[in-house]
């Protein structure tokens, strides 16, 4: 109970940022709850085609619907289970290759050191969508491959941040102490120093999942995430988007801003924290 | 002969050139002694103190000498049989208790840690580390703490209950009082000699001599990273036979005395580039030229135990 106590503190206390943060998490928890409810949420099918095609949004179909009939709000909701799918998905395995590669090129340098940031710097030069595009071209059309896709991109981003706080870290007396101690060197870098970047850590995150929800609506737009009829945000907004002419709005409108939404909502939380977190090292 | 330290040379390799951070250093610590190392910034009595423990921090090197500890060369052992030594037989202590503990865990774990590294279970350490704790004169319920939840002085406490967990033969006390105000320091000082007591030898860091002359049964001078004179404390307070320690031992106030403190002139000089012969003769009011800044002086022995490197020891005299 204290410890829920400190941490409803340190999300919402009155620190700057507050309403960046509340604002964000608001936005992140409906779609959370649409992702795990969808099938109570959703009112259709969404892949269930009908004749009713090109609805605007009424009663019946509050977000209208598309050119094969089928609900636009129904298939918002369910997107929002791929999204979170594979966004968390990549950002889970780039944080697993990243974090310990940082950790280990940092804390011991040397060759090693050299030849990972190398590597890593080259892969984080690459411009991101055109590295995932090409991934995702190679692996094929599946929401998991599009999540190793992205995770690929943010390998570099967790790498480096690891990496140059570890540097840090290291030269710290306490660190300097449990070498006194006879500690381990593994001991000394999952014991020591990865605690210490938790913060660092936790504000990377938001920010790289508020980026990575943009690329992997990059990426279905582009029609290298899911295969139709399966909902999705960005399969969806390019599915509506030569209609757009024709005043069908309501097919790019609501996924566009459901997209918008979420990537500015993990982005605000981003924000937030980093103001939380520097404020509580100064 | 608990630990014996022969021509031992640590090198930093900066960017910049390479700093002789301590050259041809040769000493020895008795059991159940106290050696005291007094000396400017950066005159290299930290790092042989790291040296000792095998862990000069990058991109510090040691590039020759021994330290024979208990009959075996601790810079030729394993890493494994290094790690069971550090901590358990030779402990350190550091100058900074704020950054010396690690902030995001409580010190009871930390002193539990010490033990559990060395293959005690984690029960068995508790107990310990709250006897510990009885011992440097905290209460039990601090082991519950945070770093940030206590004094200076209540971490330092914590850092020598960590370095006590297995009554090391050798304690490495790295200027463990210079953070701290004058009446803690006395009860950390106390602290030490009671460790002492118990048979643990002591090597201690610190530039203040009047420190070092109240409890210390030897006195270490280093000068840019060179050991230019040992001998008890009496020999070294009474008898200074270098130029350099006449001079550390001027620039402490007397209360009793009216008048200004005695600086030394100069500054330390740079290591990278460390001055010909005798490192001390810029700044040596003794110095003769051809001789003091060409050959350097050996360190030799003048009267029993009280070693000396200077071409005219005691030569202020006349």
């Amino acid at each position: 109970m204290e410890i829920a106590g400190k941490i409803a503190e340190f999300l919402f206390g009155k620190k700057p940022g507050r309403g960046m943060m509340l604002f964000g998490l608001t936005i992140v928890l409906i779609v959370l709850i649409m992702a795990i409810f969808a099938p109570w949420i959703a009112p259709y099918d969404p892949t269930q085609s009908s004749d009713d095609v090109f609805a605007p949004p009424s009663g019946e179909h509050l977000m209208g619907t598309n050119r094969l009939g089928q609900d636009m709000f129904s298939r918002i909701v369910w997107g929002s289970r791929i999204v979170l799918y594979v966004v968390f998905i990549a950002t889970l395995i780039s944080m697993a290759i990243g974090i310990p590669l940082g950790l280990v090129s940092g804390y011991y340098g040397g060759k090693t050191d050299r030849a990972l940031s190398v590597v890593m710097d080259s892969i984080y030069a690459f411009p991101a969508l055109i590295l995932a595009i090409v991934i995702a071209v190679v692996l094929g059309p599946s929401p998991l491959n599009t999540a190793i896709a992205i995770s690929f991109v943010y390998v570099p981003t967790y790498f480096r941040m690891v990496r140059g706080q570890t540097l840090s870290l290291k030269g710290q007396l306490f660190v300097e102490a449990a070498h006194a101690i006879g500690a381990k060197n593994r001991e000394i870098m999952f014991k020591y120093i990865l605690p210490n970047l938790a913060p660092t850590i936790l504000v990377v995150f938001t920010l790289s999942v508020a980026d990575a929800i943009l690329t992997e609506a990059g990426l279905s737009f582009l029609g290298l995430s899911v295969t139709p009829p399966t909902p999705d945000w960005g399969y969806d907004l390019r599915v509506g988007q030569p209609f757009l002419l024709d005043g069908y709005w309501w097919l790019v409108f609501f996924p566009g801003v459901m997209i918008m939404l979420l990537a500015m909502a993990f982005a605000l939380i981003g924000e937030a924290l980093n103001e939380r977190v520097s404020l509580g090292t100064r | 002969m608990l630990l014996e330290v022969k021509n031992l040379s640590i090198y930093y390799y900066t960017l910049t050139g390479v700093v002789k951070g301590a050259e041809g250093v040769s000493f020895s610590i008795d059991r159940g002694e106290w050696v005291t190392f007094v000396g400017e910034s950066g005159s290299g009595k930290s790092t042989v103190a790291h040296a000792i423990m095998n862990i000069v921090p990058s991109p510090g090197r040691i590039v020759s000498g021994e330290v024979v500890f208990q009959d075996r060369d601790l810079l030729k052992l394993s890493k494994e049989e290094l790690r069971e030594i550090r901590g358990k037989e030779i402990s350190m202590i550091f100058q900074d208790p704020m950054t010396s503990l690690d902030p995001l865990r409580k010190v009871g774990d930390q002193v539990i840690e010490v033990m559990t590294v060395h293959g005690i279970p984690e029960e068995e350490a508790r107990e310990r580390a709250k006897e510990l704790l009885e011992k440097v004169n905290l209460p039990p319920d601090r082991l519950d703490y945070y770093p940030h939840q206590l004094s200076g002085g209540q971490r330092q406490r914590i850092s020598i209950a960590m370095a006590m967990a297995f009554n090391p033969k050798l304690l490495i006390a790295d200027e463990p009082t210079t953070a701290l105000d004058v009446i803690v320091q006395d009860s950390i000082m106390d602290l030490i000699e009671a460790l002492k007591a118990e048979g643990t030898s002591i090597y201690f860091v610190t530039h203040d001599i009047s420190l070092a002359a109240e409890r210390s049964d030897k006195i270490a001078v280093m000068y840019a990273g060179k050991l230019v004179e040992f001998g008890t404390v009496e020999q070294i307070l009474e008898n200074p036979l270098h130029p350099y320690t006449k001079a550390l031992i001027e620039a402490v106030p007397d209360l009793w005395k009216e008048g200004k403190v005695r600086a030394i002139p100069g500054y330390p000089p740079d290591l990278r580039n460390p001055p010909s012969g005798c490192r001390f003769h810029p700044r040596c009011p003794l110095a003769k030229a051809g001789l003091c800044d060409a050959e350097e002086p050996e360190f030799e022995e003048v009267e029993k135990g009280h070693y000396v490197a200077c071409h005219f020891p005691g030569g202020w005299r006349g």
